[in-house]
């Protein structure tokens, strides 16, 4: 499910729009991961405090939407764009690509509340397809 | 059975005291239908799916919107028996509808979704592992049928 042009104008329309808020974003989905789907804590044993919007969930929360943004730049190469991140995902991090769909949702659901007004049906979907491809990109060197 | 905390009572019953059925229904379907276009294959008979805009203003579309919520408004009801309330829809979406069941975890999660846009800060975390947890679980009754 490749990407229009259509699709690449109204993700990186929505990405302007939203990147403001980047860091709310970012800890408000990676904290809903943790908690609604409490198996992908376990990726984070090392920390001791995993509670919605705990300093280390903030941080990598950061993390992940600087990722994000980092993709919507590379969004007419996402494979190439993203080899670093892939390769750390797929040689170190070694997250089952399973998580990147929960991720997805969780920031969709996250978009939708913030944005209800930008996040139409159109946005959702062309949002929903980058997601996928950013997942797609970030699991390519795995195996 | 489903063991559900009275934590997560209060919030699905909390969430469906906030919804409007005949605008998230309508909502949540049309999401499904746009995002998802394979899912257009099971409403042959709706008329005009063809662009956003035919879908959002499709009367029909709307109108099992509507059927939809009410059929979640059942499960509500009877939410320690989701299973055996939804038996016969089960055997209909299996027997006379032909629906993979996938569809019913699309649908769920554009409800999802609708219901975050509507609410808001207010669907906290928690009422969201609630709230997803009640729709596998009604996703999970709705396939039980199938064979």
């Amino acid at each position: 499910m490749s990407l229009s042009a259509k699709d690449k104008a109204a993700v990186r329309g929505f990405w302007a729009k939203i990147a403001p808020k980047g860091e709310q974003i970012g800890n408000e989905a990676f904290s809903r991961l943790l908690l609604v789907y409490p198996q992908t804590k376990t990726y984070f044993s090392h920390w001791n405090d995993l509670a919605p919007g705990a300093p280390s969930v903030k941080k990598h929360g950061k993390k992940i939407v600087g990722g994000l943004g980092l993709a919507v730049d590379k969004i007419d190469d996402l494979f190439n764009g993203l080899l670093t991140l892939s390769e750390l995902h797929a040689f170190q991090l070694r997250v089952d690509p399973a998580n990147f769909k929960l991720l997805s949702h969780c920031l969709l659901v996250v978009f939708a509340m913030l944005f209800p007004d930008d996040f139409t049906a159109e946005v959702h979907l062309a949002i929903d397809k980058f997601l996928a491809r950013v997942a797609l990109a970030l699991s390519d060197k795995y195996r | 059975m489903v063991a559900w905390t009275a934590e997560e009572r209060a919030f699905i019953q909390d969430i469906f005291s906030k919804l409007n059925y005949e605008e998230a229904g309508p909502k949540a379907l049309q999401r499904a239908l746009i995002v998802y276009p394979w899912t257009q294959r099971y409403f042959g008979s709706f008329g005009n799916l063809y662009n956003a805009d035919a879908i959002i203003n499709n009367p029909k579309v709307a109108a099992h919107g509507t059927v939809v919520l009410h059929g979640l408004d059942r499960a509500m009801k009877n939410m320690d028996d989701i299973k055996n309330t939804y038996a016969e829809l089960s055997v209909l979406h299996s027997e006379k509808l032909h629906v993979d069941p996938d569809n019913f975890r699309l649908l769920a999660d554009c409800l999802t979704i609708v219901i975050a846009s509507t609410m808001g800060a207010a669907f906290t975390a928690d009422m969201q592992a609630a709230w997803q947890k009640f729709l596998a679980v009604v996703v999970s009754a709705l396939q039980r049928q199938y064979h």
